[in-house]
């Protein structure tokens, strides 16, 4: 990563629901490369910001811009097609219940690619290889634990060869081993494909440990406090709120 | 022996109460409330400090707590200072970690009492949001349904074939039964007339036209409401709990086409032919009672059925039985599509996709009849 190239820029972002308002002021340049954390205490508004920027939920105000595409002024179509290069991870996986592993990651290529049957099989053969699950092809997804619906999750999500993957709290739910393997996996994804990860957490370790830039939604502000890498925003910030959300309370 | 809490209170000096606790304060038992405090304090208002003495206390468990945590409500509205040192050392600390987070006031979404215009307001509001969704999800479904013609929608031919079998084979028992029994109700109701006047043969015409024309195609609609609008309904609500429509919608996949077009199809499909089934069942209910009670010969009931029901009729029956195949997936798709992310919204979907199916079914069987009757079919 010589030099620093805007992916996705959100640009004085409001969030609400209703007259609701979640967030407000938001501001913040995602570089392609990063791996980029969305933290904050829970019912900040981490995963709204989320599903905005996957385009789920319109924002009340603001701009998100992929590249220099304004995400949420484009149509429908454009919309569609940005997003089409981009994998989500959700919460829980959220699988499709009623396809085997090898068909839930083969729908998308069948449907935005040309390869054939065959091709098609070794893709999903590798991908599920990718996240340490090779030969799982025919189960469904009720079958396996939830680490592994998250893995899972995670090869339909690089189905496409995105070039930025969204993970919804990857590691909640997790054993600390699986946790550290999921955050080995994605560092490993992020060097080797470079690919822009944006991962909404609150789980420190993962934080500290994978986290090249970050933002930090502070609930009782209704706004951003903080942007940057994580472990120099440790050492550096003077926001109380941040401190105490980075250190777990501690008293350091 | 019921466990019991005492509770005595004594004022050792002008500004402070001392409250002395004994024996057993366990929920379930007999406890006294913090009211009784209150009592005692309002006949002195000099008191500014509240002690506690807890050295007869004997087990205590959430009942103090609770008793405690009113308590302290009741000195902070009072200015009374709550002096925590002769609590037990347990009891103190859960205390202090109760009152460690103060409590939000404006979390909770005002449910005051709504008057009654206020309400109806709402409703009214509400009814208009919900038509408009309906047309919404309508002219999206005709949208999917002409790409479907153009070649362009994306589903999986598997889904389709394995919704056809649930919607037509697995439902042959069930509606089987129904209108069997409907046929032998509408022979029985109509032999007692007819016999009045001697013209129980008519039995066989009145069997076929009703259940030709109408009763099939609405007793089928009904149990396929009931059958697979809700299974619809709440498959699709999981799957919305599940975040796998998101999952479609960010993979660009259309939930419209993906998973309610072949719903709708398969019903569109299956309908005519259920219906149909659903004829001869009916007018095989009716024969028993013809052949058996009425004695009609066997031939001569199947000659005045077959010459009773018109060609139109059948064409009026399998054309209500593919609207109502219609309705029923539309309604059952809808509301999975609805659905909020819980458990429990996932039965409201089930059961609002059942009454929304059973009134579409009445409402169009009413303006299919009106129709034929201006055509004079």
């Amino acid at each position: 990563m010589t030099e620093k190239e805007a992916h996705v820029t959100v640009d004085d972002l409001t969030m609400a629901y209703g007259d609701f308002v979640l967030m407000r002021d938001l501001t913040f340049t995602i570089n392609r490369g990063d791996i980029f954390i969305i933290m904050g205490g829970s019912g900040c508004g981490k995963s709204t910001m989320m599903t905005i920027l996957i385009g789920l939920k319109a924002p009340a105000k603001g701009k998100v811009l992929y590249g220099e595409v304004d995400f949420w002024g484009a149509d429908q179509q454009t919309r569609d097609r940005i997003i089409r290069r981009a994998g989500v991870m959700y919460q829980s996986g959220a699988l499709w219940s009623s396809m085997t592993l090898a068909e839930n990651i083969a729908l998308p290529l069948e449907t935005y690619t040309d390869l054939s049957p065959g091709q098609i099989r070794e893709v999903v053969k590798l991908k599920l290889a990718l996240v340490g699950m090779a030969g799982f092809e025919e189960f469904y997804p009720s079958e396996i634990s939830g680490g592994m619906q998250k893995r899972a999750g995670i090869a339909r999500a690089m189905a496409l060869d995105p070039e930025i993957l969204f993970f919804d709290e990857p590691s909640a739910g997790l054993d600390p081993v699986s946790a550290r393997r999921l955050d080995d996996l994605i560092l490993e994804l992020r060097d080797s494909l470079g690919t822009t990860m944006v991962i909404v957490t609150h789980e420190l370790a993962s934080i500290f440990a994978i986290g090249s830039n970050s933002v930090f939604l502070d609930v009782s502000k209704r706004t951003m406090t903080a942007t940057g890498n994580p472990n120099q925003l440790l050492a550096e910030t003077r926001d109380p709120n941040l401190r105490l959300f980075l250190t777990r309370g501690e008293k350091s | 022996m019921t466990a019991r809490g005492e509770m005595v209170m004594e004022q050792p000096s002008a500004d402070t109460l001392k409250v002395i606790l004994s024996g057993e304060w366990k929920l379930g038992g007999e406890l006294p409330g913090a009211d009784k405090v209150q009592q005692k304090l309002e006949g002195r208002p000099g008191v500014r400090n509240l002690v506690f003495d807890t050295l007869e206390l004997a087990s205590w468990d959430s009942g103090l707590l609770t008793f405690l945590m009113n308590l302290g409500a009741l000195c902070s509205r009072q200015q009374i200072l709550l002096n925590r040192d002769g609590l037990p050392p347990g009891a103190k600390r859960l205390l202090e970690l109760a009152l460690a987070v103060p409590e939000k006031k404006d979390a909770r979404t005002a449910e005051g009492r709504v008057s009654f215009l206020a309400y109806l307001g709402d409703q009214t509001v509400e009814l208009f949001r919900s038509a408009g969704e309906m047309l919404e999800f309508i002219g999206d479904a005709v949208i999917a349904v002409l790409r479907l013609l153009r070649g362009k929608a994306q589903y999986r031919r598997s889904d389709l074939g394995l919704i056809m079998q649930a919607v037509s084979a697995q439902a042959l028992p069930i509606v089987s039964l129904i209108c069997f029994l409907v046929g032998l109700i509408l022979a029985f109701i109509g032999a007692i007339q007819l016999q009045l006047f001697g013209a129980q043969l008519y039995v066989a015409d009145l069997v076929g036209i009703a259940m030709v024309r109408l009763m099939a195609a609405i007793m089928t609609g009904i149990v396929m409401a009931g059958r697979t609008g809700g299974a619809f309904a709440a498959q699709l609500g999981t799957m919305q709990v599940n975040q796998e429509i998101d999952a479609l919608k960010t993979l660009g996949i259309s939930p419209m086409e993906f998973l309610v077009l072949p719903r709708m199809l398969a019903l569109a499909l299956m309908m005519p032919l259920l219906c149909l089934y659903a004829n001869i069942m009916g007018i095989l209910g009716g024969m028993v009672v013809g052949v058996g009670m009425l004695n009609i010969g066997f031939m001569e009931y199947y000659n005045e059925t077959a010459k009773a029901i018109g060609l139109w009729n059948l064409g009026i029956g399998l054309f209500s039985g593919l609207v109502f195949g219609v309705i029923v997936a539309l309604a059952g798709c809808m509301r999975g599509m609805q659905c909020g992310r819980s458990a429990s919204a996932v039965g409201d979907a089930a059961t609002s996709a059942v009454v929304t199916a059973i009134v579409g079914i009445i409402l169009s069987t009413a303006v299919i009849t009106v129709l034929c009757n201006l055509l004079g079919i």
